[in-house]
């Protein structure tokens, strides 16, 4: 089976010349009068948005695309979705395509709720007869039914953002091109999004590419990713490496720690082999959701018997704060002596206690009784714990960033006073 | 759905590509109902300011031209005017509706493709249903002024009307085009309008202008011949046949040049809008 998109040295070269965006007729006869007189030293500056880029999507894919500001995400989505026209190469597309550069595109603020489902529907592409016959569903997800006779201008903004999700979600293309637009909205309602096009992309095989800053979104909805850079591919691989090392390299920093035999951290009692965070599967894995537990690793190995070794990590998270230490006080070895010999230490954080974002780890093995500390490795380790959508978690129903250091589940009890 | 395959590759060749156009008729008629929609929305009257409006120039000129002016026709002034307003108002709205429909319409077509072609030409069938409503009432105004009407020439109506959506979508889309990269246009267009409405025979008749060579140039503007054809029926003198001709060949050259001139930036469009 052929690719149902296929990439082939696509370029986009934009030309800097004038802040401006447009020329005035003006402005451009009199750079033609100048031109006569000056050298041609002030050459415009080329760009490459985009260049050599090879990628071929089979049927089914999600493939995320992760990348900093201007690596040439949205350009590269504005060629496929054929907003804008490459400057070299091609790009094949083989199948019925529908791109949500941005929500709700061509929502007129004089027009009803009703009338701007039917034209939305038809400038992302449906037919008539689709919107018709999916019209109850769309109006049903958007939860507005009771305004549809309104002008869309007294909708409110959240109102409106539904109204454009709903349409968005009822299309039924092969190949979806979406470019951030989850991140607007509240998060019940991204949430539903979400779900929609993963049942969607999943029981009817449709295709997704999508862009996104956010690492959780990709993470939960994409099975592929590329990594752009500075307009080119920089890895192509499945989603958990890809946003593994991205994270990596945007803090530098990795999900596993190994140290060659002479620069382990130590003494002469206790060295440092490796340190790990692990899934409940015992996978090395920098990427973990809310909802799972995250095991913290430590191998060591110990030189000289006869010491009381303790054992800690310190979880800091990406502003900084302690977010707790944990040390191995409920070890049967936290009052006893080790042995010569080697040992791997294991700590599960419990699923639904952390909140999302980013997390780092440092270890430690000490004995304060005996004001030894033995090594100290601050923040060598990290890990990003990203939201889901389909398990229960500290959120609820709440909308957006959850604030909080923590986001555990507690016991909670209501009774009425009567 | 159709398995088609889209090759994307930078611009090639000049192509119309009206099978596109055609793939996107129902898009087109959702642009055109929006914009019917969305002009009338919050007015008592509604779709009745489609007459009212060349209803009320009409009389307006019939005062000034007819009865200050003694401006002398071949038939009743007011449905010689109202004939010539109508027509001009397909004309005119549709170049000045088309020629800022892709400035106006600038965040659609940053986020989404479609034929850039079906902005003019929706922002043109929008006038050309206004039109309709005031043609309607055309046929009205003829038994109010009891005009005699030869109804043997009511084939010229459709080649008119044809004439002037032709030249309308011409002008319309080169300067929708030109206004893209220099906006200068939007302010010259006004002006443009204006020069349009004075070389048209729509408060006067060409059959009035003595200098024969004037008279060839004016219809160099296709209206001239365009409302050469519709006024036929009211009235028994021969048609300026070299005139109609002249506009003929000159609607031509427009159409090819607003198609060629749109198809090489449309490209670009969204970069540039």
């Amino acid at each position: 089976m052929k690719p149902i998109i296929e990439i082939k040295q696509l370029g986009k070269k934009y030309r800097i010349e004038r802040n401006d965006s447009y020329l005035s007729l003006r402005e451009e006869l009199s750079g033609n009068i100048m031109s006569l007189f000056k050298s041609k030293s002030s050459k415009p500056d080329d760009f490459w948005a985009l260049k050599d880029v090879n990628l071929s999507i089979e049927p089914g894919d999600r493939i995320g695309i992760i990348g900093n500001n201007g690596a040439g995400k949205s350009t590269l989505l504005k060629i496929l979705s054929r907003v804008t026209v490459p400057t070299q190469g091609e790009a094949i597309i083989r199948g019925r395509l529908a791109s949500l550069l941005e929500v709700g595109t061509g929502f007129h603020p004089e027009l009803t709720g009703k009338e701007n489902i039917y034209l939305n529907g038809a400038i992302l592409g449906m037919k008539k007869d689709e919107i018709n016959r999916q019209f109850d569903a769309i109006v049903d997800f958007s939860g507005v039914e009771k305004f549809l006779s309104m002008p869309l201008k007294n909708y409110s903004s959240g109102m409106q953002m539904r109204l454009a999700f709903a349409v968005a979600a009822h299309l039924e293309p092969e190949i979806l091109l979406i470019d951030e637009v989850l991140a607007v909205g509240d998060m019940e309602f991204q949430k539903k999004c979400i779900g929609k096009m993963e049942e969607v992309s999943k029981e009817h095989g449709r295709t997704i590419v999508f862009v996104s800053h956010n690492m959780n979104y990709i993470a939960s909805l994409c099975n592929k990713a590329i990594h752009l850079e500075k307009g080119m591919i920089k890895e192509e691989n499945n989603v958990s490496e890809i946003v593994r090392n991205y994270i990596s390299k945007i803090s530098g920093r990795y999900a596993e720690m190994k140290w060659d035999y002479t620069e382990r951290p130590g003494n002469e009692i206790v060295q440092l082999i490796s340190v790990r965070i692990v899934n409940i599967h015992s996978e090395s894995s920098s990427s973990l959701k809310i909802t799972e537990p995250v095991g913290i690793e430590m191998s060591y190995e110990v030189l000289k018997d006869g010491h009381i070794l303790w054992l800690g990590h310190n979880i800091h998270n990406q502003n900084g704060i302690n977010v707790f230490d944990t040390h191995s006080v409920d070890t049967d070895l936290y009052q006893k002596q080790h042995q010569k010999g080697l040992y791997t230490s294991l700590v599960w954080i419990p699923g639904n206690f952390l909140n999302t974002g980013i997390y780092f780890v440092g270890c430690a093995i000490f004995n304060h009784l005996e004001n030894v500390i033995h090594f100290h490795e601050e923040n060598i380790l990290q890990f990003n714990i990203y939201d889901v959508f389909d398990e229960e978690t500290g959120r609820g129903l709440s909308g957006k960033d959850f604030p909080g250091v923590v986001r555990p589940i507690f016991k909670w009890s209501i009774r009425k006073n009567d | 759905m159709q398995q088609k395959e889209i090759r994307i590759k930078p611009p090639g060749s000049f192509s119309l590509d009206l099978s596109e156009l055609w793939q996107h008729r129902e898009l087109l008629y959702f642009f055109v109902w929006r914009d019917i929609k969305v002009k009338y929305k919050q007015t008592y009257l509604g779709i009745l300011w489609a007459i009212l409006q060349p209803a009320l120039l009409m009389t307006i000129f019939y005062f000034v031209f007819s009865r200050t002016f003694n401006v002398s026709v071949n038939m009743n002034y007011p449905v010689f005017a109202f004939s010539g307003l109508i027509l001009w108002g397909l004309f005119s709205s549709g170049i000045s509706n088309s020629s800022d429909s892709l400035i106006n319409n600038s965040a659609m077509i940053r986020k989404i493709y479609f034929p850039k072609l079906l902005m003019p030409l929706a922002s043109l069938c929008a006038a050309f249903i206004d039109f309709v409503f005031a043609f309607i009432l055309l046929f009205v105004l003829l038994v109010v002024f009891n005009q005699p009407v030869h109804w043997d020439a009511f084939y010229l109506f459709p080649l008119s009307i044809l004439i002037t959506f032709i030249s309308s979508f011409s002008i319309g889309t080169l300067l929708s085009a030109m206004s893209v990269k220099y906006r200068d246009f939007r302010y010259l267009l006004p002006f443009l309008i204006q020069v349009i409405f004075f070389c048209s025979q729509i408060v006067y008749s060409t059959s009035s202008v003595k200098s024969p060579s004037i008279k060839t140039l004016l219809f160099i503007n296709p209206l001239n011949g365009a409302l050469e054809f519709f006024r036929k029926p009211f009235h028994s003198d021969p048609i300026y046949m070299h005139g109609v001709l002249i506009s003929i060949i000159s609607a031509c050259i427009l159409l090819l040049t607003g198609l060629f001139y749109f198809k090489k930036t449309e490209a670009y469009i969204s970069d540039l809008v």
